[in-house]
């Protein structure tokens, strides 16, 4: 069982519907009880950071995160579910991040006019560490952005995936249990699906069972 | 790097995909469920749906079909046609669309382009822009309620806008409404040249140009594709390249389309 955080961003639908197709139950919820039984947390998102991060705190569930992440149970975070997890971000003022990993996310500023903001549309990835299970047996390393603002450095406890756009950026982190992704597996064709499906593989099954 | 995005483009009547010339003498083309995940294994980078339903529970059929859509198809798409309010927009995206696309109603009224975007996020906010080259005999019936001056037709003016699937002279400058709806919080344009549109004699290569040089977001370019030659060219100035014919009359596949760019050393997902 997946268990979807809602706390209001729009499209969620498409999230819902890949972890379907790969055959897994889902909960969709913002009811403390049951996000603090979640086996697997996902925490999908659109929108701007601020606005994210209040109605997170606002129902609790800033905490249940870190908690969760804490007891090192499995997590995915997606777009504005990956950023949250940093310490800060500039969107729209300097606003405070969950702070689970460290780094800043910063906007885009990029020196060739040609490039627009945001970055959107495939872009490859690049794993740090090529044995990282999340990302084998990807068909293609090309996945789906939408976004005008970014990790661009990696701290060393974790690993990931790096993008080129005008210059370098993290695009996931991957630690034990938990994977993160600036990108949309769940509109990444079968490359986001396969990433989705390591992580079950790796998290799903066994952890569903000893609940 | 990004690559450059191939995006097949279906008319939607009814639930049914359509193939027509100008609106008229439609012919039903399939399931467009199933139309979307063959362009989808064929490389398709995204979709869009147009919806030109005539029937009054045209919304209905719609969402219901959105729904349909999503639940099979994992690349983004993108629904348009008739779009002119919030709650519709908001009804798309809940049942799956990743973006919709907004002509007529930008134009009619820009402030839903400032609260859409706010509202859902500039990402899933597509403004088509349907352009044509000043005509001297072009008489725009438009009454505006907001000043539309900034964004006027003036001398130097060389593309005009037009609603209405093409039928409604605004007197906007296509460039101009193109920077103003970016301004407006649009997360891309969809352009379309209807001077090229049909023609398949190639895409308008100076108004897209000129277009995607004036905003800061993606542009992709719509009409007149005729050979694999005509995509590569636009994609040198432009971010995506939308296909409606060549596709849907099988006189090519989105694979054959990305192979060719990859020879002219166009970035595509391959």
């Amino acid at each position: 069982m997946v268990t979807i955080i809602d706390y209001g961003a729009s499209n969620i639908k498409s999230v819902i519907k890949a972890f379907e197709h790969l055959g897994v139950d889902v909960l969709v919820t913002n009811e403390l009880d049951l996000l603090k039984k979640a086996e697997i947390l996902v925490c999908p998102g659109q929108g701007a950071f601020n606005q994210a991060i209040v109605a997170l705190k606002e129902k609790g569930i800033d905490g249940l995160i870190k908690n969760h992440i804490k007891e090192g149970r499995p997590f995915i975070g997606i777009c504005l579910g990956f950023q949250i997890l940093f310490e800060s971000s500039d969107e729209n003022g300097h606003h405070e991040g969950l702070g689970v990993f460290p780094g800043h996310i910063r906007r885009f500023k990029l020196d060739d006019p040609k490039l627009k903001v945001p970055h959107m549309g495939w872009n490859l990835i690049e794993p740090t560490n090529a044995d990282d299970c999340y990302f084998k047996n990807l068909p293609n390393n090309y996945v789906y952005f939408v976004h005008s603002y970014a990790l661009f450095d990696l701290d060393k406890s974790l690993n990931g995936t790096k993008t080129m756009y005008g210059r370098e950026f993290i695009s996931s982190i991957s630690r034990d249990n938990v994977l993160a992704t600036q990108f949309h597996p769940e509109k990444s064709g079968e490359s986001g699906l396969m990433i989705l499906k390591n992580f079950l593989d790796k998290n799903g099954e066994s952890y569903a069972n000893t609940y | 790097m990004l690559t450059k995005r191939i995006i097949p483009c279906l008319d939607v009547a009814d639930g049914r995909v359509v193939k027509g010339t100008n609106f008229v003498n439609l012919v039903d083309a399939g399931d467009p469920v199933e139309l979307a995940l063959r362009y989808d294994k064929e490389g398709a980078d995204e979709l869009v749906f147009l919806d030109i339903t005539a029937s009054s529970d045209k919304r209905a059929i719609l969402i219901e079909f959105v729904k349909k859509t999503a639940e099979v198809l994992f690349i983004p798409f993108t629904v348009g046609g008739g779009i002119n309010d919030s709650e519709t927009i908001r009804d798309l995206l809940l049942a799956g669309a990743d973006k919709v696309s907004i002509n007529t109603a930008a134009v009619r009224n820009p402030a839903l382009i400032r609260e859409a975007s706010v509202q859902f996020g500039s990402q899933c906010i597509v403004v088509a822009v349907d352009a044509r080259r000043i005509r001297e005999n072009s008489v725009s019936e438009y009454s505006f309620d907001y000043d539309v001056s900034p964004v006027s037709i003036d001398n130097e003016s060389v593309w005009e806008v037009y609603t209405h699937g093409g039928r409604k002279p605004t007197g906007i400058d296509a460039v101009k409404w193109a920077k103003f709806m970016n301004e407006c919080g649009a997360g891309e344009i969809l352009l379309t040249s209807m001077d090229c549109d049909g023609t398949k004699d190639g895409y308008d290569i100076s108004l897209t140009k000129k277009v995607s040089d004036s905003v800061t977001i993606p542009v992709i370019a719509s009409g007149g594709a005729g050979t694999l030659e005509h995509i590569s060219d636009v994609l040198d100035c432009c971010d995506a390249a939308l296909l409606a014919s060549l596709l849907h009359y099988r006189l090519t596949t989105v694979g054959d389309i990305k192979n060719h760019c990859q020879s002219k050393s166009v970035r595509v997902r391959l």
